[in-house]
C-alpha cells in the first residue's frame, strides 16, 4: 500500500492520518515534506496518526525522528497516535517508545498538548 | 545421496530499486518455507536493511555495481547472503544505536534490527572485495538450541 498523509485540524491541534508504507523513498520523503510545510505554516502541535502504517523501515524512523526533533527545536511537539504492533514493536526495540509520547486516543492526544 | 541444494543467487543492480525486488523473492521464499507473518515479516525487514546498506555503502547507488544475494534452505534454517563490491566497513565501527547520544539521530539503525531480526547475524569480506552480510533464521520446524 502505497504512503499517503493526509492533514486535517481539531481546534489548534494538526492531525496528520497517515497509511501505507514509510519506508526509504517516497514515503519518508513524503512525510518529511508534510511536516515541513506545516510548520512553515504555523502549526506546531502536531500528531501523526499511524493506525493505517503497516510498515516502517528504518528510514521511516529516521523520519520520526528527525520530524520530533525538528518539530521540538521550533518550539512545538509531534506526537503519535494508534500505533500498529509492528509500529509500537519498533519503536520499542529502539528505545524510541519512551522518547515520543504516544497515545491509543484522539480525544486524549489533543487534550495532551500544552 | 545427498538431498538436493535449495539454492538461489541473483545479481541485483545497485540502486533503489533492488531493494524493494530483493525483500519480495526472499519474502516469497520465507511464506514458502512456512514461517509464520510475523517471522516473515522480520525476515524481510532484513533484507531490506541489508540491501539499503549495500546499495548506499556499497554500490554508491550506482546501479553497474551489482549486488549479489543468494538464499539458501538448509535443514535447519534460510541463510541469506547480500555481497557488495564497496569498500567494506568494521562492525566495531557501526555506532550503537540506542546509545544515548545516538537515540535521536535520523539514520544508523539498520544493522540494529538485522540482529534484532535474524537469528544469526555476521558481516564479512566479500570475494569481490566489499561487504557480505549473513543473515540466518531458523526454520519454524528446526528444532531449538535449548530442546537439545
Amino acid at each position: 500500500m502505497a504512503f499517503h498523509a493526509t492533514p486535517r485540524v481539531v481546534g489548534d491541534v494538526t492531525l496528520i492520518d497517515v497509511s501505507g508504507r514509510i519506508t526509504l523513498g517516497e514515503g519518508s520523503a513524503m512525510l518529511r515534506e508534510m511536516l515541513r510545510d506545516l510548520l512553515g505554516k504555523g502549526q506546531k502541535k502536531l500528531v501523526l496518526n499511524l493506525g493505517d502504517v503497516n510498515y516502517i523501515d528504518s528510514s521511516g524512523i529516521g523520519e520520526l525522528v528527525s520530524g520530533y526533533t525538528t518539530v521540538k527545536n521550533q518550539g512545538g511537539e509531534l506526537k503519535l497516535l494508534n500505533l500498529t504492533k509492528k509500529v509500537h514493536d519498533l519503536l520499542q526495540i529502539t528505545k524510541l517508545y519512551t522518547v515520543f509520547d504516544v497515545h491509543s486516543d484522539e480525544v486524549t492526544v489533543i487534550r495532551s498538548f500544552r | 545421496m545427498s538431498a538436493p541444494k535449495k539454492r538461489i543467487e541473483i545479481k541485483l543492480e545497485g540502486n533503489l530499486d533492488s531493494v524493494e525486488l530483493a525483500e519480495e523473492l526472499v519474502l516469497c521464499i520465507a511464506v514458502a518455507s512456512g514461517f509464520d507473518e510475523e517471522n516473515c515479516h522480520r525476515i524481510g525487514m532484513s533484507v531490506r536493511e541489508g540491501m539499503i546498506n549495500a546499495v548506499q555503502y556499497g554500490s554508491r547507488q550506482v546501479r553497474e555495481k551489482l549486488v549479489r544475494m543468494s538464499v539458501e534452505l538448509l535443514p535447519d534454517r534460510m541463510e541469506i547472503r547480500l555481497a557488495d563490491s564497496g569498500k567494506g566497513f568494521n562492525l566495531a565501527d557501526v555506532p550503537d544505536p540506542l546509545a544515548e547520544e545516538n537515540l535521536l539521530k535520523s539514520s544508523g539503525r539498520g544493522i540494529f534490527l538485522m540482529r534484532a531480526f535474524m537469528d544469526e547475524f555476521d558481516v564479512r569480506r566479500s570475494r569481490e572485495g566489499g561487504t557480505e552480510l549473513v543473515l540466518v533464521k531458523r526454520l519454524p520446524s528446526a528444532p531449538q538450541a535449548e530442546a537439545l
